[in-house]
């Protein structure tokens, strides 16, 4: 059971989002997100606390930074750990990662709406 | 060009680490793909409603069910895959239960699927600490005052599934229909079902 947790009191908490049963996954990247991590952690590259922790510091932090935090914001912080945590175990490196990621806005900047986006054999 | 494709800024990101951790040979797309459905159309709240209804009909398994709640829950075929432990807490005539996540909204994904937005929020995260009944309240859910709320924060390592009262007047239904009364929310504790 937990004791008493320091922070606002419940009248100075915002309300509560109330969704019915929405899709598991908004967006295609919030799953390709999900996936990797569980994907990753079943191969042994970290352990499920070591997830866990990162992932909160990652909430915590974003609330810090005005994150109202109601739910719908929960993948960002996701991938976010997952970034962290992929570089800190020497998997990916951060300098690796924004490097890709530019090659892929050019990819999509060459392709034509409607098309699958291509990441060139260069890249 | 004006018709070219764009990716917001997330999409680039995530598609940069998927191809980086595919050229490593670290991830690929079947094994993904594959993770994918199983959250999106084979776990979900019935697994943990069969679980629940399998409780209500026989006792020894409900026994086993609270004891041993990993050991009772794979062996209806719902493997917890994170290591983490389940832990069944079972809602009597007097004592309610209601599970949270303060830090990161680890939740039982073998058996209730993937958490609903609002048991992500901070809101709930906070409130349900500090205010469980007004947390039950807004669930529209009254909680008789003789009744003790207990709050069960979950970690990586230990996740809880709420055993909810079988509603009365249940006595002749089948296993299969006592499962069609079980709520998602009941096995959070956020729902108090009909009739218990």
């Amino acid at each position: 059971m937990t004791s008493e947790a320091k922070g606002p009191t419940p009248a100075e908490l915002p309300s509560m989002p109330r969704d019915e049963d929405g899709p598991v996954f908004r967006e295609p990247w919030e799953a390709q997100a999900f996936a990797m991590t569980l994907w990753l952690h079943e191969q042994g590259h970290f352990t499920w606390p070591e997830w866990a922790e990162r992932l909160s510091l990652e909430i915590t932090a974003a609330q810090g930074d005005g994150d109202p935090d109601l739910g719908d914001t929960y993948y960002l912080h996701w991938l976010k750990a997952l970034e962290g945590l992929v570089a800190e175990k020497g998997l990916v490196t951060t300098k690796a990662l924004g490097e890709r990621k530019d090659a892929w806005d050019r990819a999509a900047h060459a392709t034509p709406h409607g098309q699958p986006i291509v990441l060139p054999p260069d890249a | 060009m004006t018709d070219h494709s764009h990716l917001s800024d997330t999409e680039l990101r995530v598609r940069a680490l998927e191809s980086l951790l595919t050229d490593k040979g670290l991830v690929d797309t079947a094994a993904l793909d594959a993770i994918v459905d199983i959250y999106e159309n084979k776990v979900g709240p019935r697994n943990g409603a069969r679980v629940v209804a399998r409780a209500w009909v026989d006792e020894e398994f409900k026994q086993w069910l609270l004891a041993d709640g990993t050991a009772a829950i794979d062996s209806l075929g719902y493997t917890s895959t994170q290591g983490a432990d389940i832990v069944v807490l079972e809602n009597t005539v007097s004592v309610h239960n209601l599970t949270v996540c303060t830090l990161c909204s680890c939740y039982p994904w073998a058996v209730l699927g993937l958490p609903p937005t609002w048991y992500k929020s901070f809101p709930y995260r906070a409130r349900a600490v500090k205010d469980p009944r007004g947390v039950l309240a807004e669930f529209d859910q009254k909680v008789p005052e003789d009744v003790e709320v207990r709050v069960w924060d979950s970690t990586a390592e230990v996740r809880y599934l709420v055993l909810p009262q079988r509603p009365a007047g249940t006595e002749g239904l089948s296993e299969d229909e006592l499962a069609d009364l079980v709520t998602r929310n009941s096995m959070i504790g956020t729902d108090r079902l009909a009739g218990s």
